[in-house]
């Protein structure tokens, strides 16, 4: 796999920014799309727009086709056994609240526990900590190791009889940690538990498969796998989808509404009230399609390769603090640091002044920054559009940063 | 890289101020407190106020962020320390309009707070700037 060929299929990398050639290593939090993610939307939106399962018309048939098309691909994608098990949702954060909120309510009750993990993003905190708070049941957290990783002994001292969910995510965003999902998964069934994995960090550099994770429910998003922001999706085991009612109610997921009463349509549309996001699904279907071209292992290799690049040159600066594990194999294309006595915002903005766009903030992780004992971080992430020149840009803009800020201290 | 622009952001006064923060810590009992966050990017603070004779008689600031934000919390309490209510809400209007590039009262002296005019161009750190600020107007509109 050549990024810099990879790099000409997105049209925004080709651009300056403040004068200097952009290096975007903000991935982790939106990556680029190729063009043809957008031309895909383009395409339906000028030669097909219509509303899905309705018309008899021919643009609706067609539609309608690009639409489910799509959900049969994030199926293989996910190696997922039915489409019955694929719900187009807003988001991560959606797809996360759904199942807190439909399958929580039915079946957390006071004293119940909900094991998570100190490094979450606040999308798999919040809707437990109001499921718990709603429930009166007990929100539990499984520490962390020294270096940022969980140990599957904290997970079997956390996880007890009393749990009936445990949410993880897959890959760090913060950390850029692997976690043993599959593992907590067993541990989690052997306690009758549910296991829910946050794919959001995870499904656009690594190959999935939901089935051998043996997951219960599986969240992820468009945006961070090069496809359109406002589009994601749960998966879930269709014996629990069949039995979980919908949040949300309206067009398109009825069978039949009478005065009173109404009854729902079957999988997976039972869940996706009023019309759902078909641009975004057919740009989603077209973002899987580009990266199974190229291939997930490529993509994973060449990202652990550029972690340890990055891992490699940035130790070698002095000042620097970088969080998470130093085995490169353990983290994915994501790396946290903080430089000495510069505040995360004020590298942020002298690497921007260089063209280099990296993430200074919490990160949506207040929980584990209060882990880390900081109060913020900076953040470079890659994908498969980064190249190691990224990368020694990078750390000459942050020899740069450091040198400015000691000349006008 | 462009240094010139940076200097337009990171004055001399303002790394003074951040190095060296005026008025840090808290105040003693008969004050107001007020707690206020950045929720975007984490940046915290906890303004302790003193109002006697409708004046803020004393001020003091405690902290967590970066270099514009803490400069500008320090530089606002030395602004406001011994001014009248009024005085310090008409300053806090006319750093905001400063802060927003937008045109502002020539004839009130803010000082130090002036070397912040250069924020106005880097529109993503303008809520780093006016973090105390706020917390303080809504201190004072209680």
């Amino acid at each position: 796999m050549n990024p810099y060929e990879i790099r000409k299929l997105f049209p925004i990398l080709d651009q300056e920014v403040n004068g200097q050639p952009l290096v975007y290593l903000d991935s982790a939090a939106t990556s680029q799309k190729p063009a043809a993610v957008i031309e895909a939307i383009e395409q339906y939106y000028r030669g097909y727009n219509s509303n899905v399962h309705r018309g008899v018309h021919t643009l609706g048939t067609k539609a309608t086709d690009a639409y489910e098309g799509a959900r049969e691909k994030v199926r293989k994608f996910i190696n997922a056994s039915s489409t019955e098990e694929i719900i187009f949702t807003r988001g991560t954060t959606t797809s996360l609240n759904t199942v807190a909120r439909s399958y929580g309510g039915a079946n957390v009750k006071e004293g119940d526990e909900i094991v998570i993990s100190y490094m979450e993003h606040h999308s798999n905190i919040i809707p437990w900590q109001q499921l718990a708070k709603e429930k009166g049941a007990v929100l539990k957290y499984i520490p962390l190791q020294e270096d940022g990783t969980i140990s599957l002994d904290d997970v079997r001292a956390t996880i007890t009889d009393a749990t009936k969910i445990v949410s993880i995510m897959q890959v760090s965003n913060v950390l850029g940690v692997i976690n043993p999902v599959k593992e907590i998964a067993k541990i989690a069934h052997e306690h009758n538990a549910v296991m829910v994995v946050d794919g959001a960090q995870s499904t656009p550099h690594l190959k999935v498969d939901v089935r051998d994770l043996d997951c219960d429910f599986f969240a992820f998003s468009g945006h961070k796998m090069v496809g359109p922001t406002g589009i994601g999706v749960l998966y879930g085991k269709k014996e629990l989808l069949e039995k979980m009612e919908p949040i949300e109610f309206g067009g398109e997921m009825i069978d039949f509404v009478g005065l009173y009463e109404s009854t729902w349509k079957e999988l997976p549309w039972k869940f996706e009230g009023g019309t759902p996001i078909i641009a975004g699904a057919i740009g989603m279907g077209a973002a899987i399609d580009f990266l199974e071209e190229i291939g997930l292992d490529h993509i994973e290799r060449h990202e652990h390769k550029l972690a340890a690049y990055a891992m490699e040159k940035m130790s070698a600066i002095e000042g620097l603090t970088i969080y998470g594990p130093k085995d490169s194999e353990k983290r994915a294309g994501v790396v946290t640091f903080n430089m000495n006595d510069v505040h995360p915002h004020d590298v942020a903005t002298v690497l921007d002044a260089d063209g280099i766009a990296v993430r200074a903030g919490h990160h949506c992780a207040q929980p584990l920054m209060k882990w880390l004992d900081v109060s913020s971080t900076a953040r470079a992430s890659f994908y498969l559009y980064n190249t190691e020149e990224d990368i020694d840009k990078l750390v000459s803009g942050l020899v740069k940063t450091k040198e400015y800020f000691s000349n006008v201290f | 890289m462009s240094f010139d622009n940076l200097d337009t952001l990171y004055r001399q006064v303002i790394m003074d101020h951040y190095k060296k923060p005026r008025n840090k810590g808290m105040l003693e009992d008969g004050s107001m407190t007020i707690d206020m966050n950045n929720p975007t990017c984490g940046d915290r603070i906890r303004l302790t106020m003193k109002i006697e004779d409708g004046k803020v008689s004393d001020v003091k600031f405690d902290g967590d962020g970066c270099s514009i934000s803490m400069s500008s919390a320090s530089m606002m309490t030395q602004a406001i320390k011994g001014k009248d209510v009024d005085t310090a809400l008409a300053m806090s209007e006319t750093f905001s309009l400063m802060i927003q590039g937008k045109e502002y009262d020539n004839e009130m002296d803010l000082g130090d707070i002036e070397a912040l005019q250069g924020v106005s161009k880097f529109p993503a750190r303008i809520k780093c700037a006016t973090l105390a600020w706020k917390a303080m107007e809504k201190g004072l509109k209680e």
